[in-house]
């Protein structure tokens, strides 16, 4: 493979950006969801 | 130890049914992905295997696209219908796409560097008005965080948004404006000179990265509404659990209950 650096470089700025935005995502999301009752929470109280 | 606490505290996430059906199509359209990104798919005649960049760097341009137009339709309805949920809806697009705007111009530098031998050229019109895109909507982030009337705040973040979106066409059409002043190639994705295995695993790509990008947009709409509910309702909660406290220490203090009745013994126990 040609530019084999440069390719895997690419993808793995790029699919690990998204992981760790989406883990910090998840842990924010625990820590309000603990502070915020249930009812208050829109998601909670329908099925989407 | 109470057999429904698994499932109470199973609830305190910001996840729900469709976001696990997202991150479903996620695990399994990654997989996917790569294989063709990286085994299934041709090399170019002319990048040769540096066309492997394109399956991640053009989604995400897309998607850059797409949230700042949400941010923009976001605000319009926040202005016109002054709802909450519409404010939240621009605020979280514009955060999701700083981070795919700023991926875009990280990929396309990497992507740059094998194809045109050079990480970054000012000289470039989608270059630059990219990285003006981006810093203008870095920029709404930054002054959504400055303390201010919330009321205030959203309207004057709304102003940005819709001006920061009329550079969406000026980013998208620069190359064919000026195409005199880009090292950028014009419509590649639709002028039929790519391989339909190629053209395929760009689409795979863009469903791939568009799951993801739903699947972060709604996690960061929650975490937005849950900040907004503890900002609005934190210093009432807050106040109503110091009142509860300080009843209960009353009661502890007199032996019985204080709300104003006579206790059943008269009060002289």
């Amino acid at each position: 493979m040609t530019h084999a650096g440069y390719i895997i470089a690419g993808w793995s700025v790029g699919l690990g950006t998204l992981a760790l935005y989406g883990w910090s995502l998840i842990r924010r999301g625990r820590n309000l969801s603990r502070q915020v009752p249930s009812d208050r929470r829109r998601w909670m109280t329908s099925d989407d | 130890m109470s057999a429904t606490a698994p499932a109470e505290s199973a609830v305190e996430n910001t996840g729900s049914r469709s976001t696990r059906v997202l991150g479903a199509i996620i695990a399994v359209g990654t997989p996917l992905l790569l294989l063709l990104a990286f085994v299934w798919s041709p090399e170019d005649d002319v990048m040769q295997d540096a066309v492997r960049l394109l399956y991640i760097h053009v989604p995400v341009a897309i998607l850059t696209y797409v949230a700042f137009s949400l941010t923009a339709v976001g605000s319009v309805a926040y202005l016109w219908k002054g709802s909450r949920w519409w404010d939240t809806v621009a605020h979280s697009a514009a955060e999701v796409g700083v981070v795919f705007c700023g991926l875009t111009l990280v990929t396309g530098s990497i992507w740059g560097r094998p194809t045109w031998n050079t990480w970054w050229e000012w000289g470039d019109v989608r270059l630059v008005t990219t990285l003006v895109l981006f810093l203008v909507y870095v920029g709404y982030l930054a002054f959504r965080r400055v303390p201010a009337d919330p009321g205030v705040r959203a309207r004057r973040a709304a102003i940005i948004g819709i001006i920061g979106a009329l550079q969406i066409p000026i980013v998208r059409y620069s190359v064919q404006w000026w195409e005199n002043s880009t090292l950028h190639q014009q419509g590649s994705l639709t002028d039929g000179k790519l391989e339909n295995l190629t053209l395929f695993t760009w689409f795979i790509g863009q469903v791939v990265l568009g799951a993801i990008f739903l699947w972060l947009l709604v996690h960061r709409f929650r975490v937005a509404w849950l900040e907004d509910e503890i900002d609005t309702h934190g210093l009432v909660d807050a106040l109503e659990e110091r009142r509860a406290e300080a009843m209960v220490g009353v009661d502890e203090a007199v032996g019985g209950p204080v709300d104003g009745r006579i206790p059943s013994d008269g009060g002289q126990s």
